[in-house]
């Protein structure tokens, strides 16, 4: 049984049936998935999402497929950690982490999506699925497309991170890298989306694609009681999961499963790569394209399709947005895995490092919940960290070239010695 | 010789069927000015208002985005490509 309605233009209003299309005929704008609420009250209830199994489709009623799920029944339901070690040293009281490094089986919130993508595809009738990815989404995409026997391009730009490229390989995906940036891929995929029947994930099954970004707000709720936090942070590439996070939120308040606590919702960006964080300081809707230049690879979209949504729902909410410097990102990073031991890739220092300016600036108190979001895995982006981790002397197997090390140690490594970002 | 303009698959329901359509311009606002002119419906999906594309259209000259060109203003000469780009999710 499905709720799903059809699809309907956000800008126009112009509604669409369920097919792969993405952009309204009308007037360009995104198509959105709509669904019979009115229909799901009193029939979506916590008993009812409470009783499904573990894995993101125990929210499936406000998912847009049709028939049994195809993709992601072990993904999704990643730990929602509360985070006292980094209370600590932040000097806040409520800090959560949501940790989407752990989301299988290849570690990034892009799981999410893509489990609703892959579904939508096979109920649509593809055989082969693409994307346009900087790294995390073609992963996703190899990994699903290869369990349920599909086809897979992936298309990427040329200068991903090892991990990146290696994790989409191995499960035997045509790669295709491309002599450009993120939107240059994204732009030809635009392209070969119109030439090729395929069904590339965030081109023309976008709409569906993206209301898979919901799960990860979904238990956020879920996973904290049945409440939300006062505010969450997360990063902002093109657009996609905060919107997204905040309608889960929103749809959760509206059924009746969570109270409204007025969430405020934050967006990261990384500085060298800054456009939304930009037009929300600079208080107008309008996002000015950038050429990216940062370490954060996974977020460096310098021309976000959906910048426009983040800044309205963080406008909305009351929420801001915060940039990191290369610098912060990875002093972040290295925060939290030594606070809580989380190795997250640099869209998670981002957000982290964002959160930290935000709590010293004081846009957001020291004493109302936090969630930070974790949307990726720092296995997959050992560049950004190679060189600032020293690698040990060797010695010999022996007592005494141990204890003639240890001599040489100053003091122990300890929870505070984790370089806190400037202005901490 | 003459700018093209490559139509992307939403908009060739307006060109019937065309995805290239060759215009005579000086600049991408009347190019597609010109394009607009050629088929009726193609204005309301490109332009919220003389001058203001609306906020979901890219347009690209010889694959740059006229945002870091002279937005609409950008010059174009015979040869040139023009795209039609609509705007699409992360990755």
């Amino acid at each position: 049984m499905s709720y799903v309605l059809g699809l309907k233009c956000r800008e126009c209003g112009e509604k669409y049936p369920q097919k792969g299309v993405h952009v309204c005929e009308v007037c360009f704008g995104p198509l959105e998935v709509q669904y019979d609420y009115a229909a799901m009250r009193g029939k979506v209830t916590r008993e009812s999402i409470e009783n499904k199994p573990r894995n993101l489709w125990r929210y499936r009623d406000l998912l847009p497929i049709d028939g049994e799920p195809k993709a992601g029944l072990y993904s999704g339901c990643t730990p929602l950690r509360r985070a006292h070690n980094l209370e600590k040293v932040l000097g806040v009281k409520e800090l959560y982490i949501k940790d989407d490094s752990a989301n299988y089986p290849t570690w990034s919130y892009k799981e999410r999506v893509v489990s609703v993508a892959i579904t939508k595809a096979i109920e649509l009738g593809y055989d082969t699925v693409g994307c346009a990815s900087t790294g995390n989404l073609a992963n996703s995409v190899a990994a699903h497309a290869a369990v349920a026997g599909l086809k897979a391009f992936v298309m990427i730009p040329h200068d991903l991170e090892q991990g990146k490229v290696l994790g989409s390989l191995i499960f035997g995906p045509t790669m295709v890298r491309i002599n450009g940036n993120y939107d240059d891929v994204n732009r030809l995929c635009s392209e070969i989306a119109d030439k090729y029947k395929w069904a590339i994930v965030n081109v023309n099954l976008r709409p569906f694609y993206t209301e898979g970004a919901k799960t990860f707000g979904f238990e956020v709720a879920e996973q904290l009681g049945w409440r939300l936090p006062k505010h969450t942070v997360c990063p902002t590439a093109g657009g996609t999961i905060l919107p997204k996070i905040y309608k889960a939120y929103k749809e959760f308040i509206d059924l009746g499963l969570v109270a409204d606590n007025a969430p405020k919702i934050y967006s990261a960006q990384a500085a060298g790569c800054n456009p939304v964080v930009e037009a929300i300081r600079a208080g107008h809707d309008l996002i000015k394209p950038q050429k990216p230049k940062t370490i954060a690879k996974s977020i460096a979209i310098g021309n976000p399709a959906d910048g426009f949504y983040v800044v309205q729902a963080v406008k909305e909410s009351g929420g801001w947005g915060e940039d990191a410097t290369d610098t912060e990102i990875v002093d972040a990073i290295k925060l939290l895995a030594r606070t809580e031991g989380t190795w997250t890739e640099p869209a998670g220092g981002t957000t982290l490092a964002a959160t930290i300016k935000l709590i010293n600036s004081g846009r957001i108190p020291r004493d109302e919940s936090i969630c930070v979001c974790i949307t990726g895995n720092g296995l997959k982006t050992v560049e950004v960290v190679v060189d600032q981790l020293a690698l040990p002397t060797s010695i010999a197997p022996k007592l005494d070239a141990f204890d003639a090390l240890m001599s040489t140690f100053q003091t122990q490594p300890t929870l505070t010695s984790a370089k806190i970002p400037a202005g901490v | 010789m003459a700018v093209k303009i490559r139509i992307p698959t939403p908009l060739r329901s307006v060109t019937n069927g065309a995805d290239m359509v060759e215009v005579q311009a000086g600049t991408v606002d009347e190019a597609l000015k010109n394009m607009c002119g050629q088929f009726s419906g193609m204005e309301k999906r490109l332009y919220k208002q003389p001058g203001e594309l609306n906020r979901f259209v890219n347009i690209y000259v010889n694959d740059e985005d006229i945002r870091f060109l002279n937005n609409l203003q950008t010059p174009v000469k015979d040869g040139d490509d023009i795209s039609v780009v609509p705007a699409i999710a992360g990755g």
